[in-house]
């Protein structure tokens, strides 16, 4: 009989490092490590060689040289006098303008949409289905052109308004849709409007103290109280009331044709009701189709459950349906708002001046700054896209399946 | 994230890798063909015709160094550029040689790190605006809208005028003349404004020329030249010379027409060195002696390619101006060619 000998113990061998699995993947990380290092010195030393042929430096202080040029859509105080680090911010304000309108307005049309492509009426839902369709298979930048192009092309020119023009303005002479844009009538915040503002403010506060009350009432009594009247009635009696009693502080500043143009009111330019309209129609076609999956993913069994304890369809789809539905509908949401925020850069086809305009266009040209700039440009909207994604997150945890 | 910062990265790193290498004559001849940027369309500068083949004012600046250099006036591949990307475009060596109507001023020369080999075309900035506007002066033009294309000389100087004279604007910001002339036309600016050749040239394409008036007002000097990369002057000195050769062609009587026979000699020493039967300015350029013969014989002197593309034979009909030669009054000025 033979004793089991032990079996030898092995030295370590190098061809461990590949075939052995606790040492493999050490040795792939490794490598792909140097890798990416050596990648990565060989693409600053080409940059900075490439710099010195040219006979260019790094440097970013052409961000506080005077920018030289004009910008008509400002939303902070500029002038060709101001530098061009303020001429990139009011590009970046601009792009949040019509990223954050874009958003929301992309959001209502989905949901709209995506409902009504469910509806058992025929007609309805195959029009919802040619809108979808058909703005989601069309690149945006034709969408965002051609929208252009109807606002410049058909719509009459501000001299039209003039006596025997052929054209007028709408709604009780406050809107005038010319083919530089659309004139609005602008608030003007005279005193007391700080005052009129908090009671808003307040009021907006009571509702949601309320909405708490009640719901915690009916959680312990089972009673319902009126809740969407009294909302309706906390949100305006209280303004209006004020708004008497201040003395009207807040009026109304209409667009008057003076000159060339316009003047007063808030003038919406061609450039920009363009761009939000068509980043908001592509965009809704695509959360149409997320709303729609999410909505659809619901088992029919809940429905038919929530049916048999009595609850009526509203209520199942408020209560029942879309608490469901949001947990799928939320993350693939979160990719459409930051592909809206990006393709916001097509601005450049009908001269918005967005921060691809200011920084990433004219600076970059004026300077002769390519890679400071389009190294801002990027951070910019890496940054941006983080932040919206970090904010949609926090919404997404509270909405998610909670596994206790 | 870490991989989103490595391929941004990536991108940038190969936009500045396509920076050229010193040697822009080497090359030019062994791709056979000169790479050379354009305007995107403006009438008489820069324009394909009905064919496609692309002619002007600018583009015969391309095609008399492509002579110069390569024998062949047709060797040339035109890159139509926007004002925005045109700098970027010669910087990263995408392209040669840049003539495209564009300005030469010092930061663009010194801080831009081009080289301006002349003066092709001396111009100022000018208004156009609907005649029925009754507009009779630029300064009568406040709270007027202004279409502009971005990342020009003529942006800033619209600014600091109206800044100057203390009159407010809404500008409409275009990226090419083609895009102007459409947002003009439509009324959704009251007024264009660029180069005054330009307004020339963008007018004698309207249905109803007439209907339109240039405004009496220069307000800068724009004089436009052909340019190259910074940092290397033989290549720098070629498009110069080529230039200057065309100009003093016009001067010394050379015309397309009598090149052939001039080049055998004449008594005029001047002609004979520029024409290669005399010295060997050819050689020190690196160029073949009859280079100037090769410019001349297929693109014709200054004057005729002025002619040609808009003198005011054509219905684009510039005056010579400014850009007459200094003998006539005009600015136009070779250095001898000695």
């Amino acid at each position: 009989m033979t004793m089991p000998s032990e079996a030898p113990k092995e030295a370590f061998r190098l061809s461990q490092l590949i075939y052995d699995t606790r040492y493999r993947s050490m040795t792939i990380q490794i490598f792909a490590m140097v890798a990416l290092m050596l990648m990565l010195s060989w693409l600053i030393s080409n940059t900075i060689q490439n710099l010195q042929a040219l006979g260019k430096d790094f440097d970013f202080g052409f961000l506080s040289q005077p920018a030289g040029y004009d910008i008509n859509q400002r939303l902070v105080e500029y002038s060709s006098q101001s530098t061009h680090g303020r001429a990139a911010l009011v590009g970046i304000l601009n792009t949040i303008l019509v990223a954050f309108m874009g958003c929301a307005l992309a959001t209502v049309v989905g949901v709209f949409v995506g409902v009504l492509r469910l509806s058992k009426n025929w007609i309805v839902s195959r029009l919802m289905a040619v809108y979808v369709e058909g703005f989601r298979n069309v690149p945006l930048l034709l969408w965002i052109i051609a929208i252009f192009a109807v606002m410049s092309e058909s719509m009459p020119q501000p001299r039209a308004f003039r006596e025997g023009g052929g054209a007028s303005m709408l709604f009780g002479e406050s809107v005038a849709v010319t083919n530089r844009g659309v004139y609005i009538p602008a608030p003007v915040w005279g005193a007391g409007s700080s005052i009129l503002i908090a009671v808003f403010v307040l009021s907006i506060i009571a509702i949601i103290a309320f909405r708490r009350y009640a719901a915690k009432r009916q959680e312990a009594t089972g009673d319902i109280l009126p809740v969407f009247w009294i909302s309706v009635g906390l949100f305006f009696i209280p303004s209006v009331l004020f708004y008497f009693i201040l003395g009207r502080p807040v009026s109304l500043e209409y667009p008057e044709l003076g000159g060339f143009n316009f003047g007063g009111g808030i003038h919406l330019r061609n450039s920009l009701i363009a761009l939000w309209l068509a980043l908001s129609l592509y965009t809704g076609a695509f959360i149409a189709e997320i709303v729609r999956a999410g909505i659809l993913a619901v088992s029919k069994g809940q429905t038919e459950a929530a049916f048999a304890l009595g609850l009526r369809p509203n209520r199942t789809m408020s209560l029942i349906i879309l608490p469901q539905a949001l947990r799928v509908i939320i993350p693939p949401l979160i990719s459409q708002y930051l592909n809206l925020t990006k393709n916001s850069s097509l601005a450049i086809a009908v001269g918005y001046m967005d921060v691809r305009s200011t920084l990433g266009g004219i600076t970059i040209n004026q300077t002769g700054r390519e890679l400071e700039g389009m190294l801002l440009l990027g951070l910019f909207y890496l940054l941006l896209s983080l932040f919206i994604s970090w904010v949609m997150n926090i919404y997404n945890n509270s909405k998610k399946l909670k596994e206790r | 994230m870490k991989k989103t910062v490595l391929f941004g990265a990536m991108a940038v790193a190969g936009l500045a890798a396509g920076a050229a290498s010193a040697a822009t004559l080497d090359d030019v001849r062994a791709a056979g063909t000169l790479r050379c940027g354009v305007s995107t369309g403006l009438p008489g500068f820069a324009a394909p015709d009905a064919n496609g083949v692309w002619e002007g004012f600018d583009v015969a600046v391309c095609r008399a160094v492509a002579a110069a250099v390569l024998g062949d006036a047709n060797a040339v591949d035109f890159s139509p550029l926007t004002t925005q990307v045109r700098f970027t475009a010669l910087a990263s060596g995408e392209i040669d040689l840049l003539a495209r109507n564009t300005t030469w001023t010092f930061s663009r020369d010194v801080d831009l790190k081009n080289e301006f080999v002349g003066v092709n075309y001396y111009d100022g900035q000018g208004f156009m605006a609907r005649r029925d506007l009754g507009v009779t002066s630029a300064k009568e033009l406040d709270g007027a809208t202004v279409c502009i294309q971005t990342g020009t000389t003529t942006e800033l100087n619209l600014a600091d005028f109206f800044r100057t004279n203390n009159i407010s604007y809404e500008p409409v910001p275009i990226e090419t003349n083609a895009e102007a002339q459409q947002q003009y036309l439509a009324g959704a600016c009251d007024v264009y404004t660029t180069d005054a050749s330009g307004l020339a040239a963008t007018r004698a394409t309207f249905e109803n020329p007439g209907d339109h008036v240039i405004l009496p007002e220069i307000i800068s000097k724009e004089p436009l030249g052909p340019l190259v990369r910074h940092g290397d002057q033989d290549w720098g000195d070629i498009v110069r010379w080529t230039l200057n050769g065309l100009i003093a062609a016009e001067e010394l009587g050379i015309t397309s027409a009598n090149v052939a026979e001039l080049a055998a000699g004449t008594n005029n020493p001047e002609i004979n060195r520029m024409l290669g039967s005399e010295g060997e300015l050819g050689a020190m350029l690196g160029l073949d002696a009859d280079w100037l013969v090769n410019v001349i014989g297929s693109v014709g002197n200054y004057g005729e390619i002025f002619e040609a593309n808009i003198g005011e034979s054509t219905p684009i009909g510039l005056a010579r101006g400014l850009n007459a030669q200094w003998t006539d009054g005009g600015l136009l000025y070779s250095p001898p060619f000695r």
